[in-house]
């Protein structure tokens, strides 16, 4: 299968589209039949995906304390009044 | 007590409340402190980061989100479940922020993309013109699916990303935040922050370009 149609440069910039479902049927085609043909576009979506996995790993932040504490009171005095 | 919840996007026709947000606004009414603390601690790390796009400082912002808990408590009884309760309470928080940060004369984040292109990999990665393959990879890629995975799910490889997602321009670090960290779908993110799809598109793009690549080294050590 011919590589020829579609460049690795282009294949990295619509990455995301087509992780998204966002590509037209004809790209999608084009980019699929790139990546069969392609170590190195296989090689980077593969990257892409291990490294959404790997931001799903990232711990969310924590409210600092004072803020935190601080909405604790507030709810306190405000179920006071209800 | 109450499991982190995924909210579907309201934006659907035919939306059915959710009997988790009903419970919920009942036990704040009850005052279950704890179910408020656990609200706080779901939603409120990302408020705190939304609100830092519209106001000049992180001060400026932690005061918006106090505000919008007040407002939210104030406006638990209008609360009628025609959206999400994690939608109704972002929306007041974007509001506030929004009105605040016109205050203070902050320009909005989203009014532009930036400078137009932008490349997700050096361009030295590809064969140059002239060559029989130009455009191609020129060395390809290593799979990372094929590292053992506690490498790759190792606590440095998550700060590695983490480090990168900070560093990241505001809108961008928003998008990937609340996408990838927060898992957010498309269309909430897009309501939130009120950008086109395609718009959305793009921070997240740039976003995963630049974490793939700080990621890329930290695990082969290479540019």
């Amino acid at each position: 299968m011919s590589r020829a149609e579609i460049s690795c440069a282009e294949v990295v910039e619509l990455v995301t589209d087509y992780l998204e479902g966002a590509l037209d049927a004809h790209t999608r085609s084009r980019v699929e039949a790139h990546l069969a043909a392609c170590d190195g576009c296989t090689g980077y979506l593969d990257q892409m995906r291990q490294t959404i996995v790997i931001a799903g790993r990232v711990e969310p932040d924590r409210l600092p304390p004072p803020l935190r504490d601080g909405l604790r009171r507030a709810f306190q005095g405000w179920r006071g009044r209800a | 007590m109450y499991a982190r919840r995924v909210s579907a996007p309201d934006t659907r026709p035919g939306y059915v409340p959710s009997a988790d947000d009903a419970a919920l606004v009942e036990a704040l009414r009850a005052g279950d402190e704890s179910a408020f603390m656990q609200l706080i601690d779901d939603y409120g790390p990302q408020m705190l980061r939304v609100a830092m796009l519209y106001t000049p400082t992180r001060a400026v912002a932690e005061d918006v989100v106090a505000e919008t808990w007040l407002a939210i408590l104030d406006g638990l009884d209008r609360f009628e479940g025609r959206s999400s309760l994690k939608t109704w309470i972002f929306r007041i928080l974007v509001n506030r922020a929004r009105t605040r940060g016109v205050r203070e004369r902050r320009s909005v984040p989203f009014s532009s993309l930036g400078d137009g292109e932008e490349r997700s990999v050096e361009p030295d990665r590809f064969l140059p013109p002239g060559d029989r393959s130009a455009g191609h990879w020129a060395a390809a890629p290593a799979r990372w699916s094929d590292l053992p995975e506690e490498r790759l799910l190792a606590g440095e490889t998550v700060a590695a990303a983490h480090a990168a997602i900070e560093e990241l321009p505001p809108a961008q670090r928003t998008v990937i935040t609340l996408r990838d960290v927060e898992g957010w779908d498309a269309n909430e993110v897009c309501d939130l922050l009120g950008i086109s799809e395609g718009n959305q598109r793009v921070l997240l793009h740039r976003a995963r370009a630049k974490v793939r690549r700080a990621l890329e080294r930290h695990l082969q050590g290479a540019a």
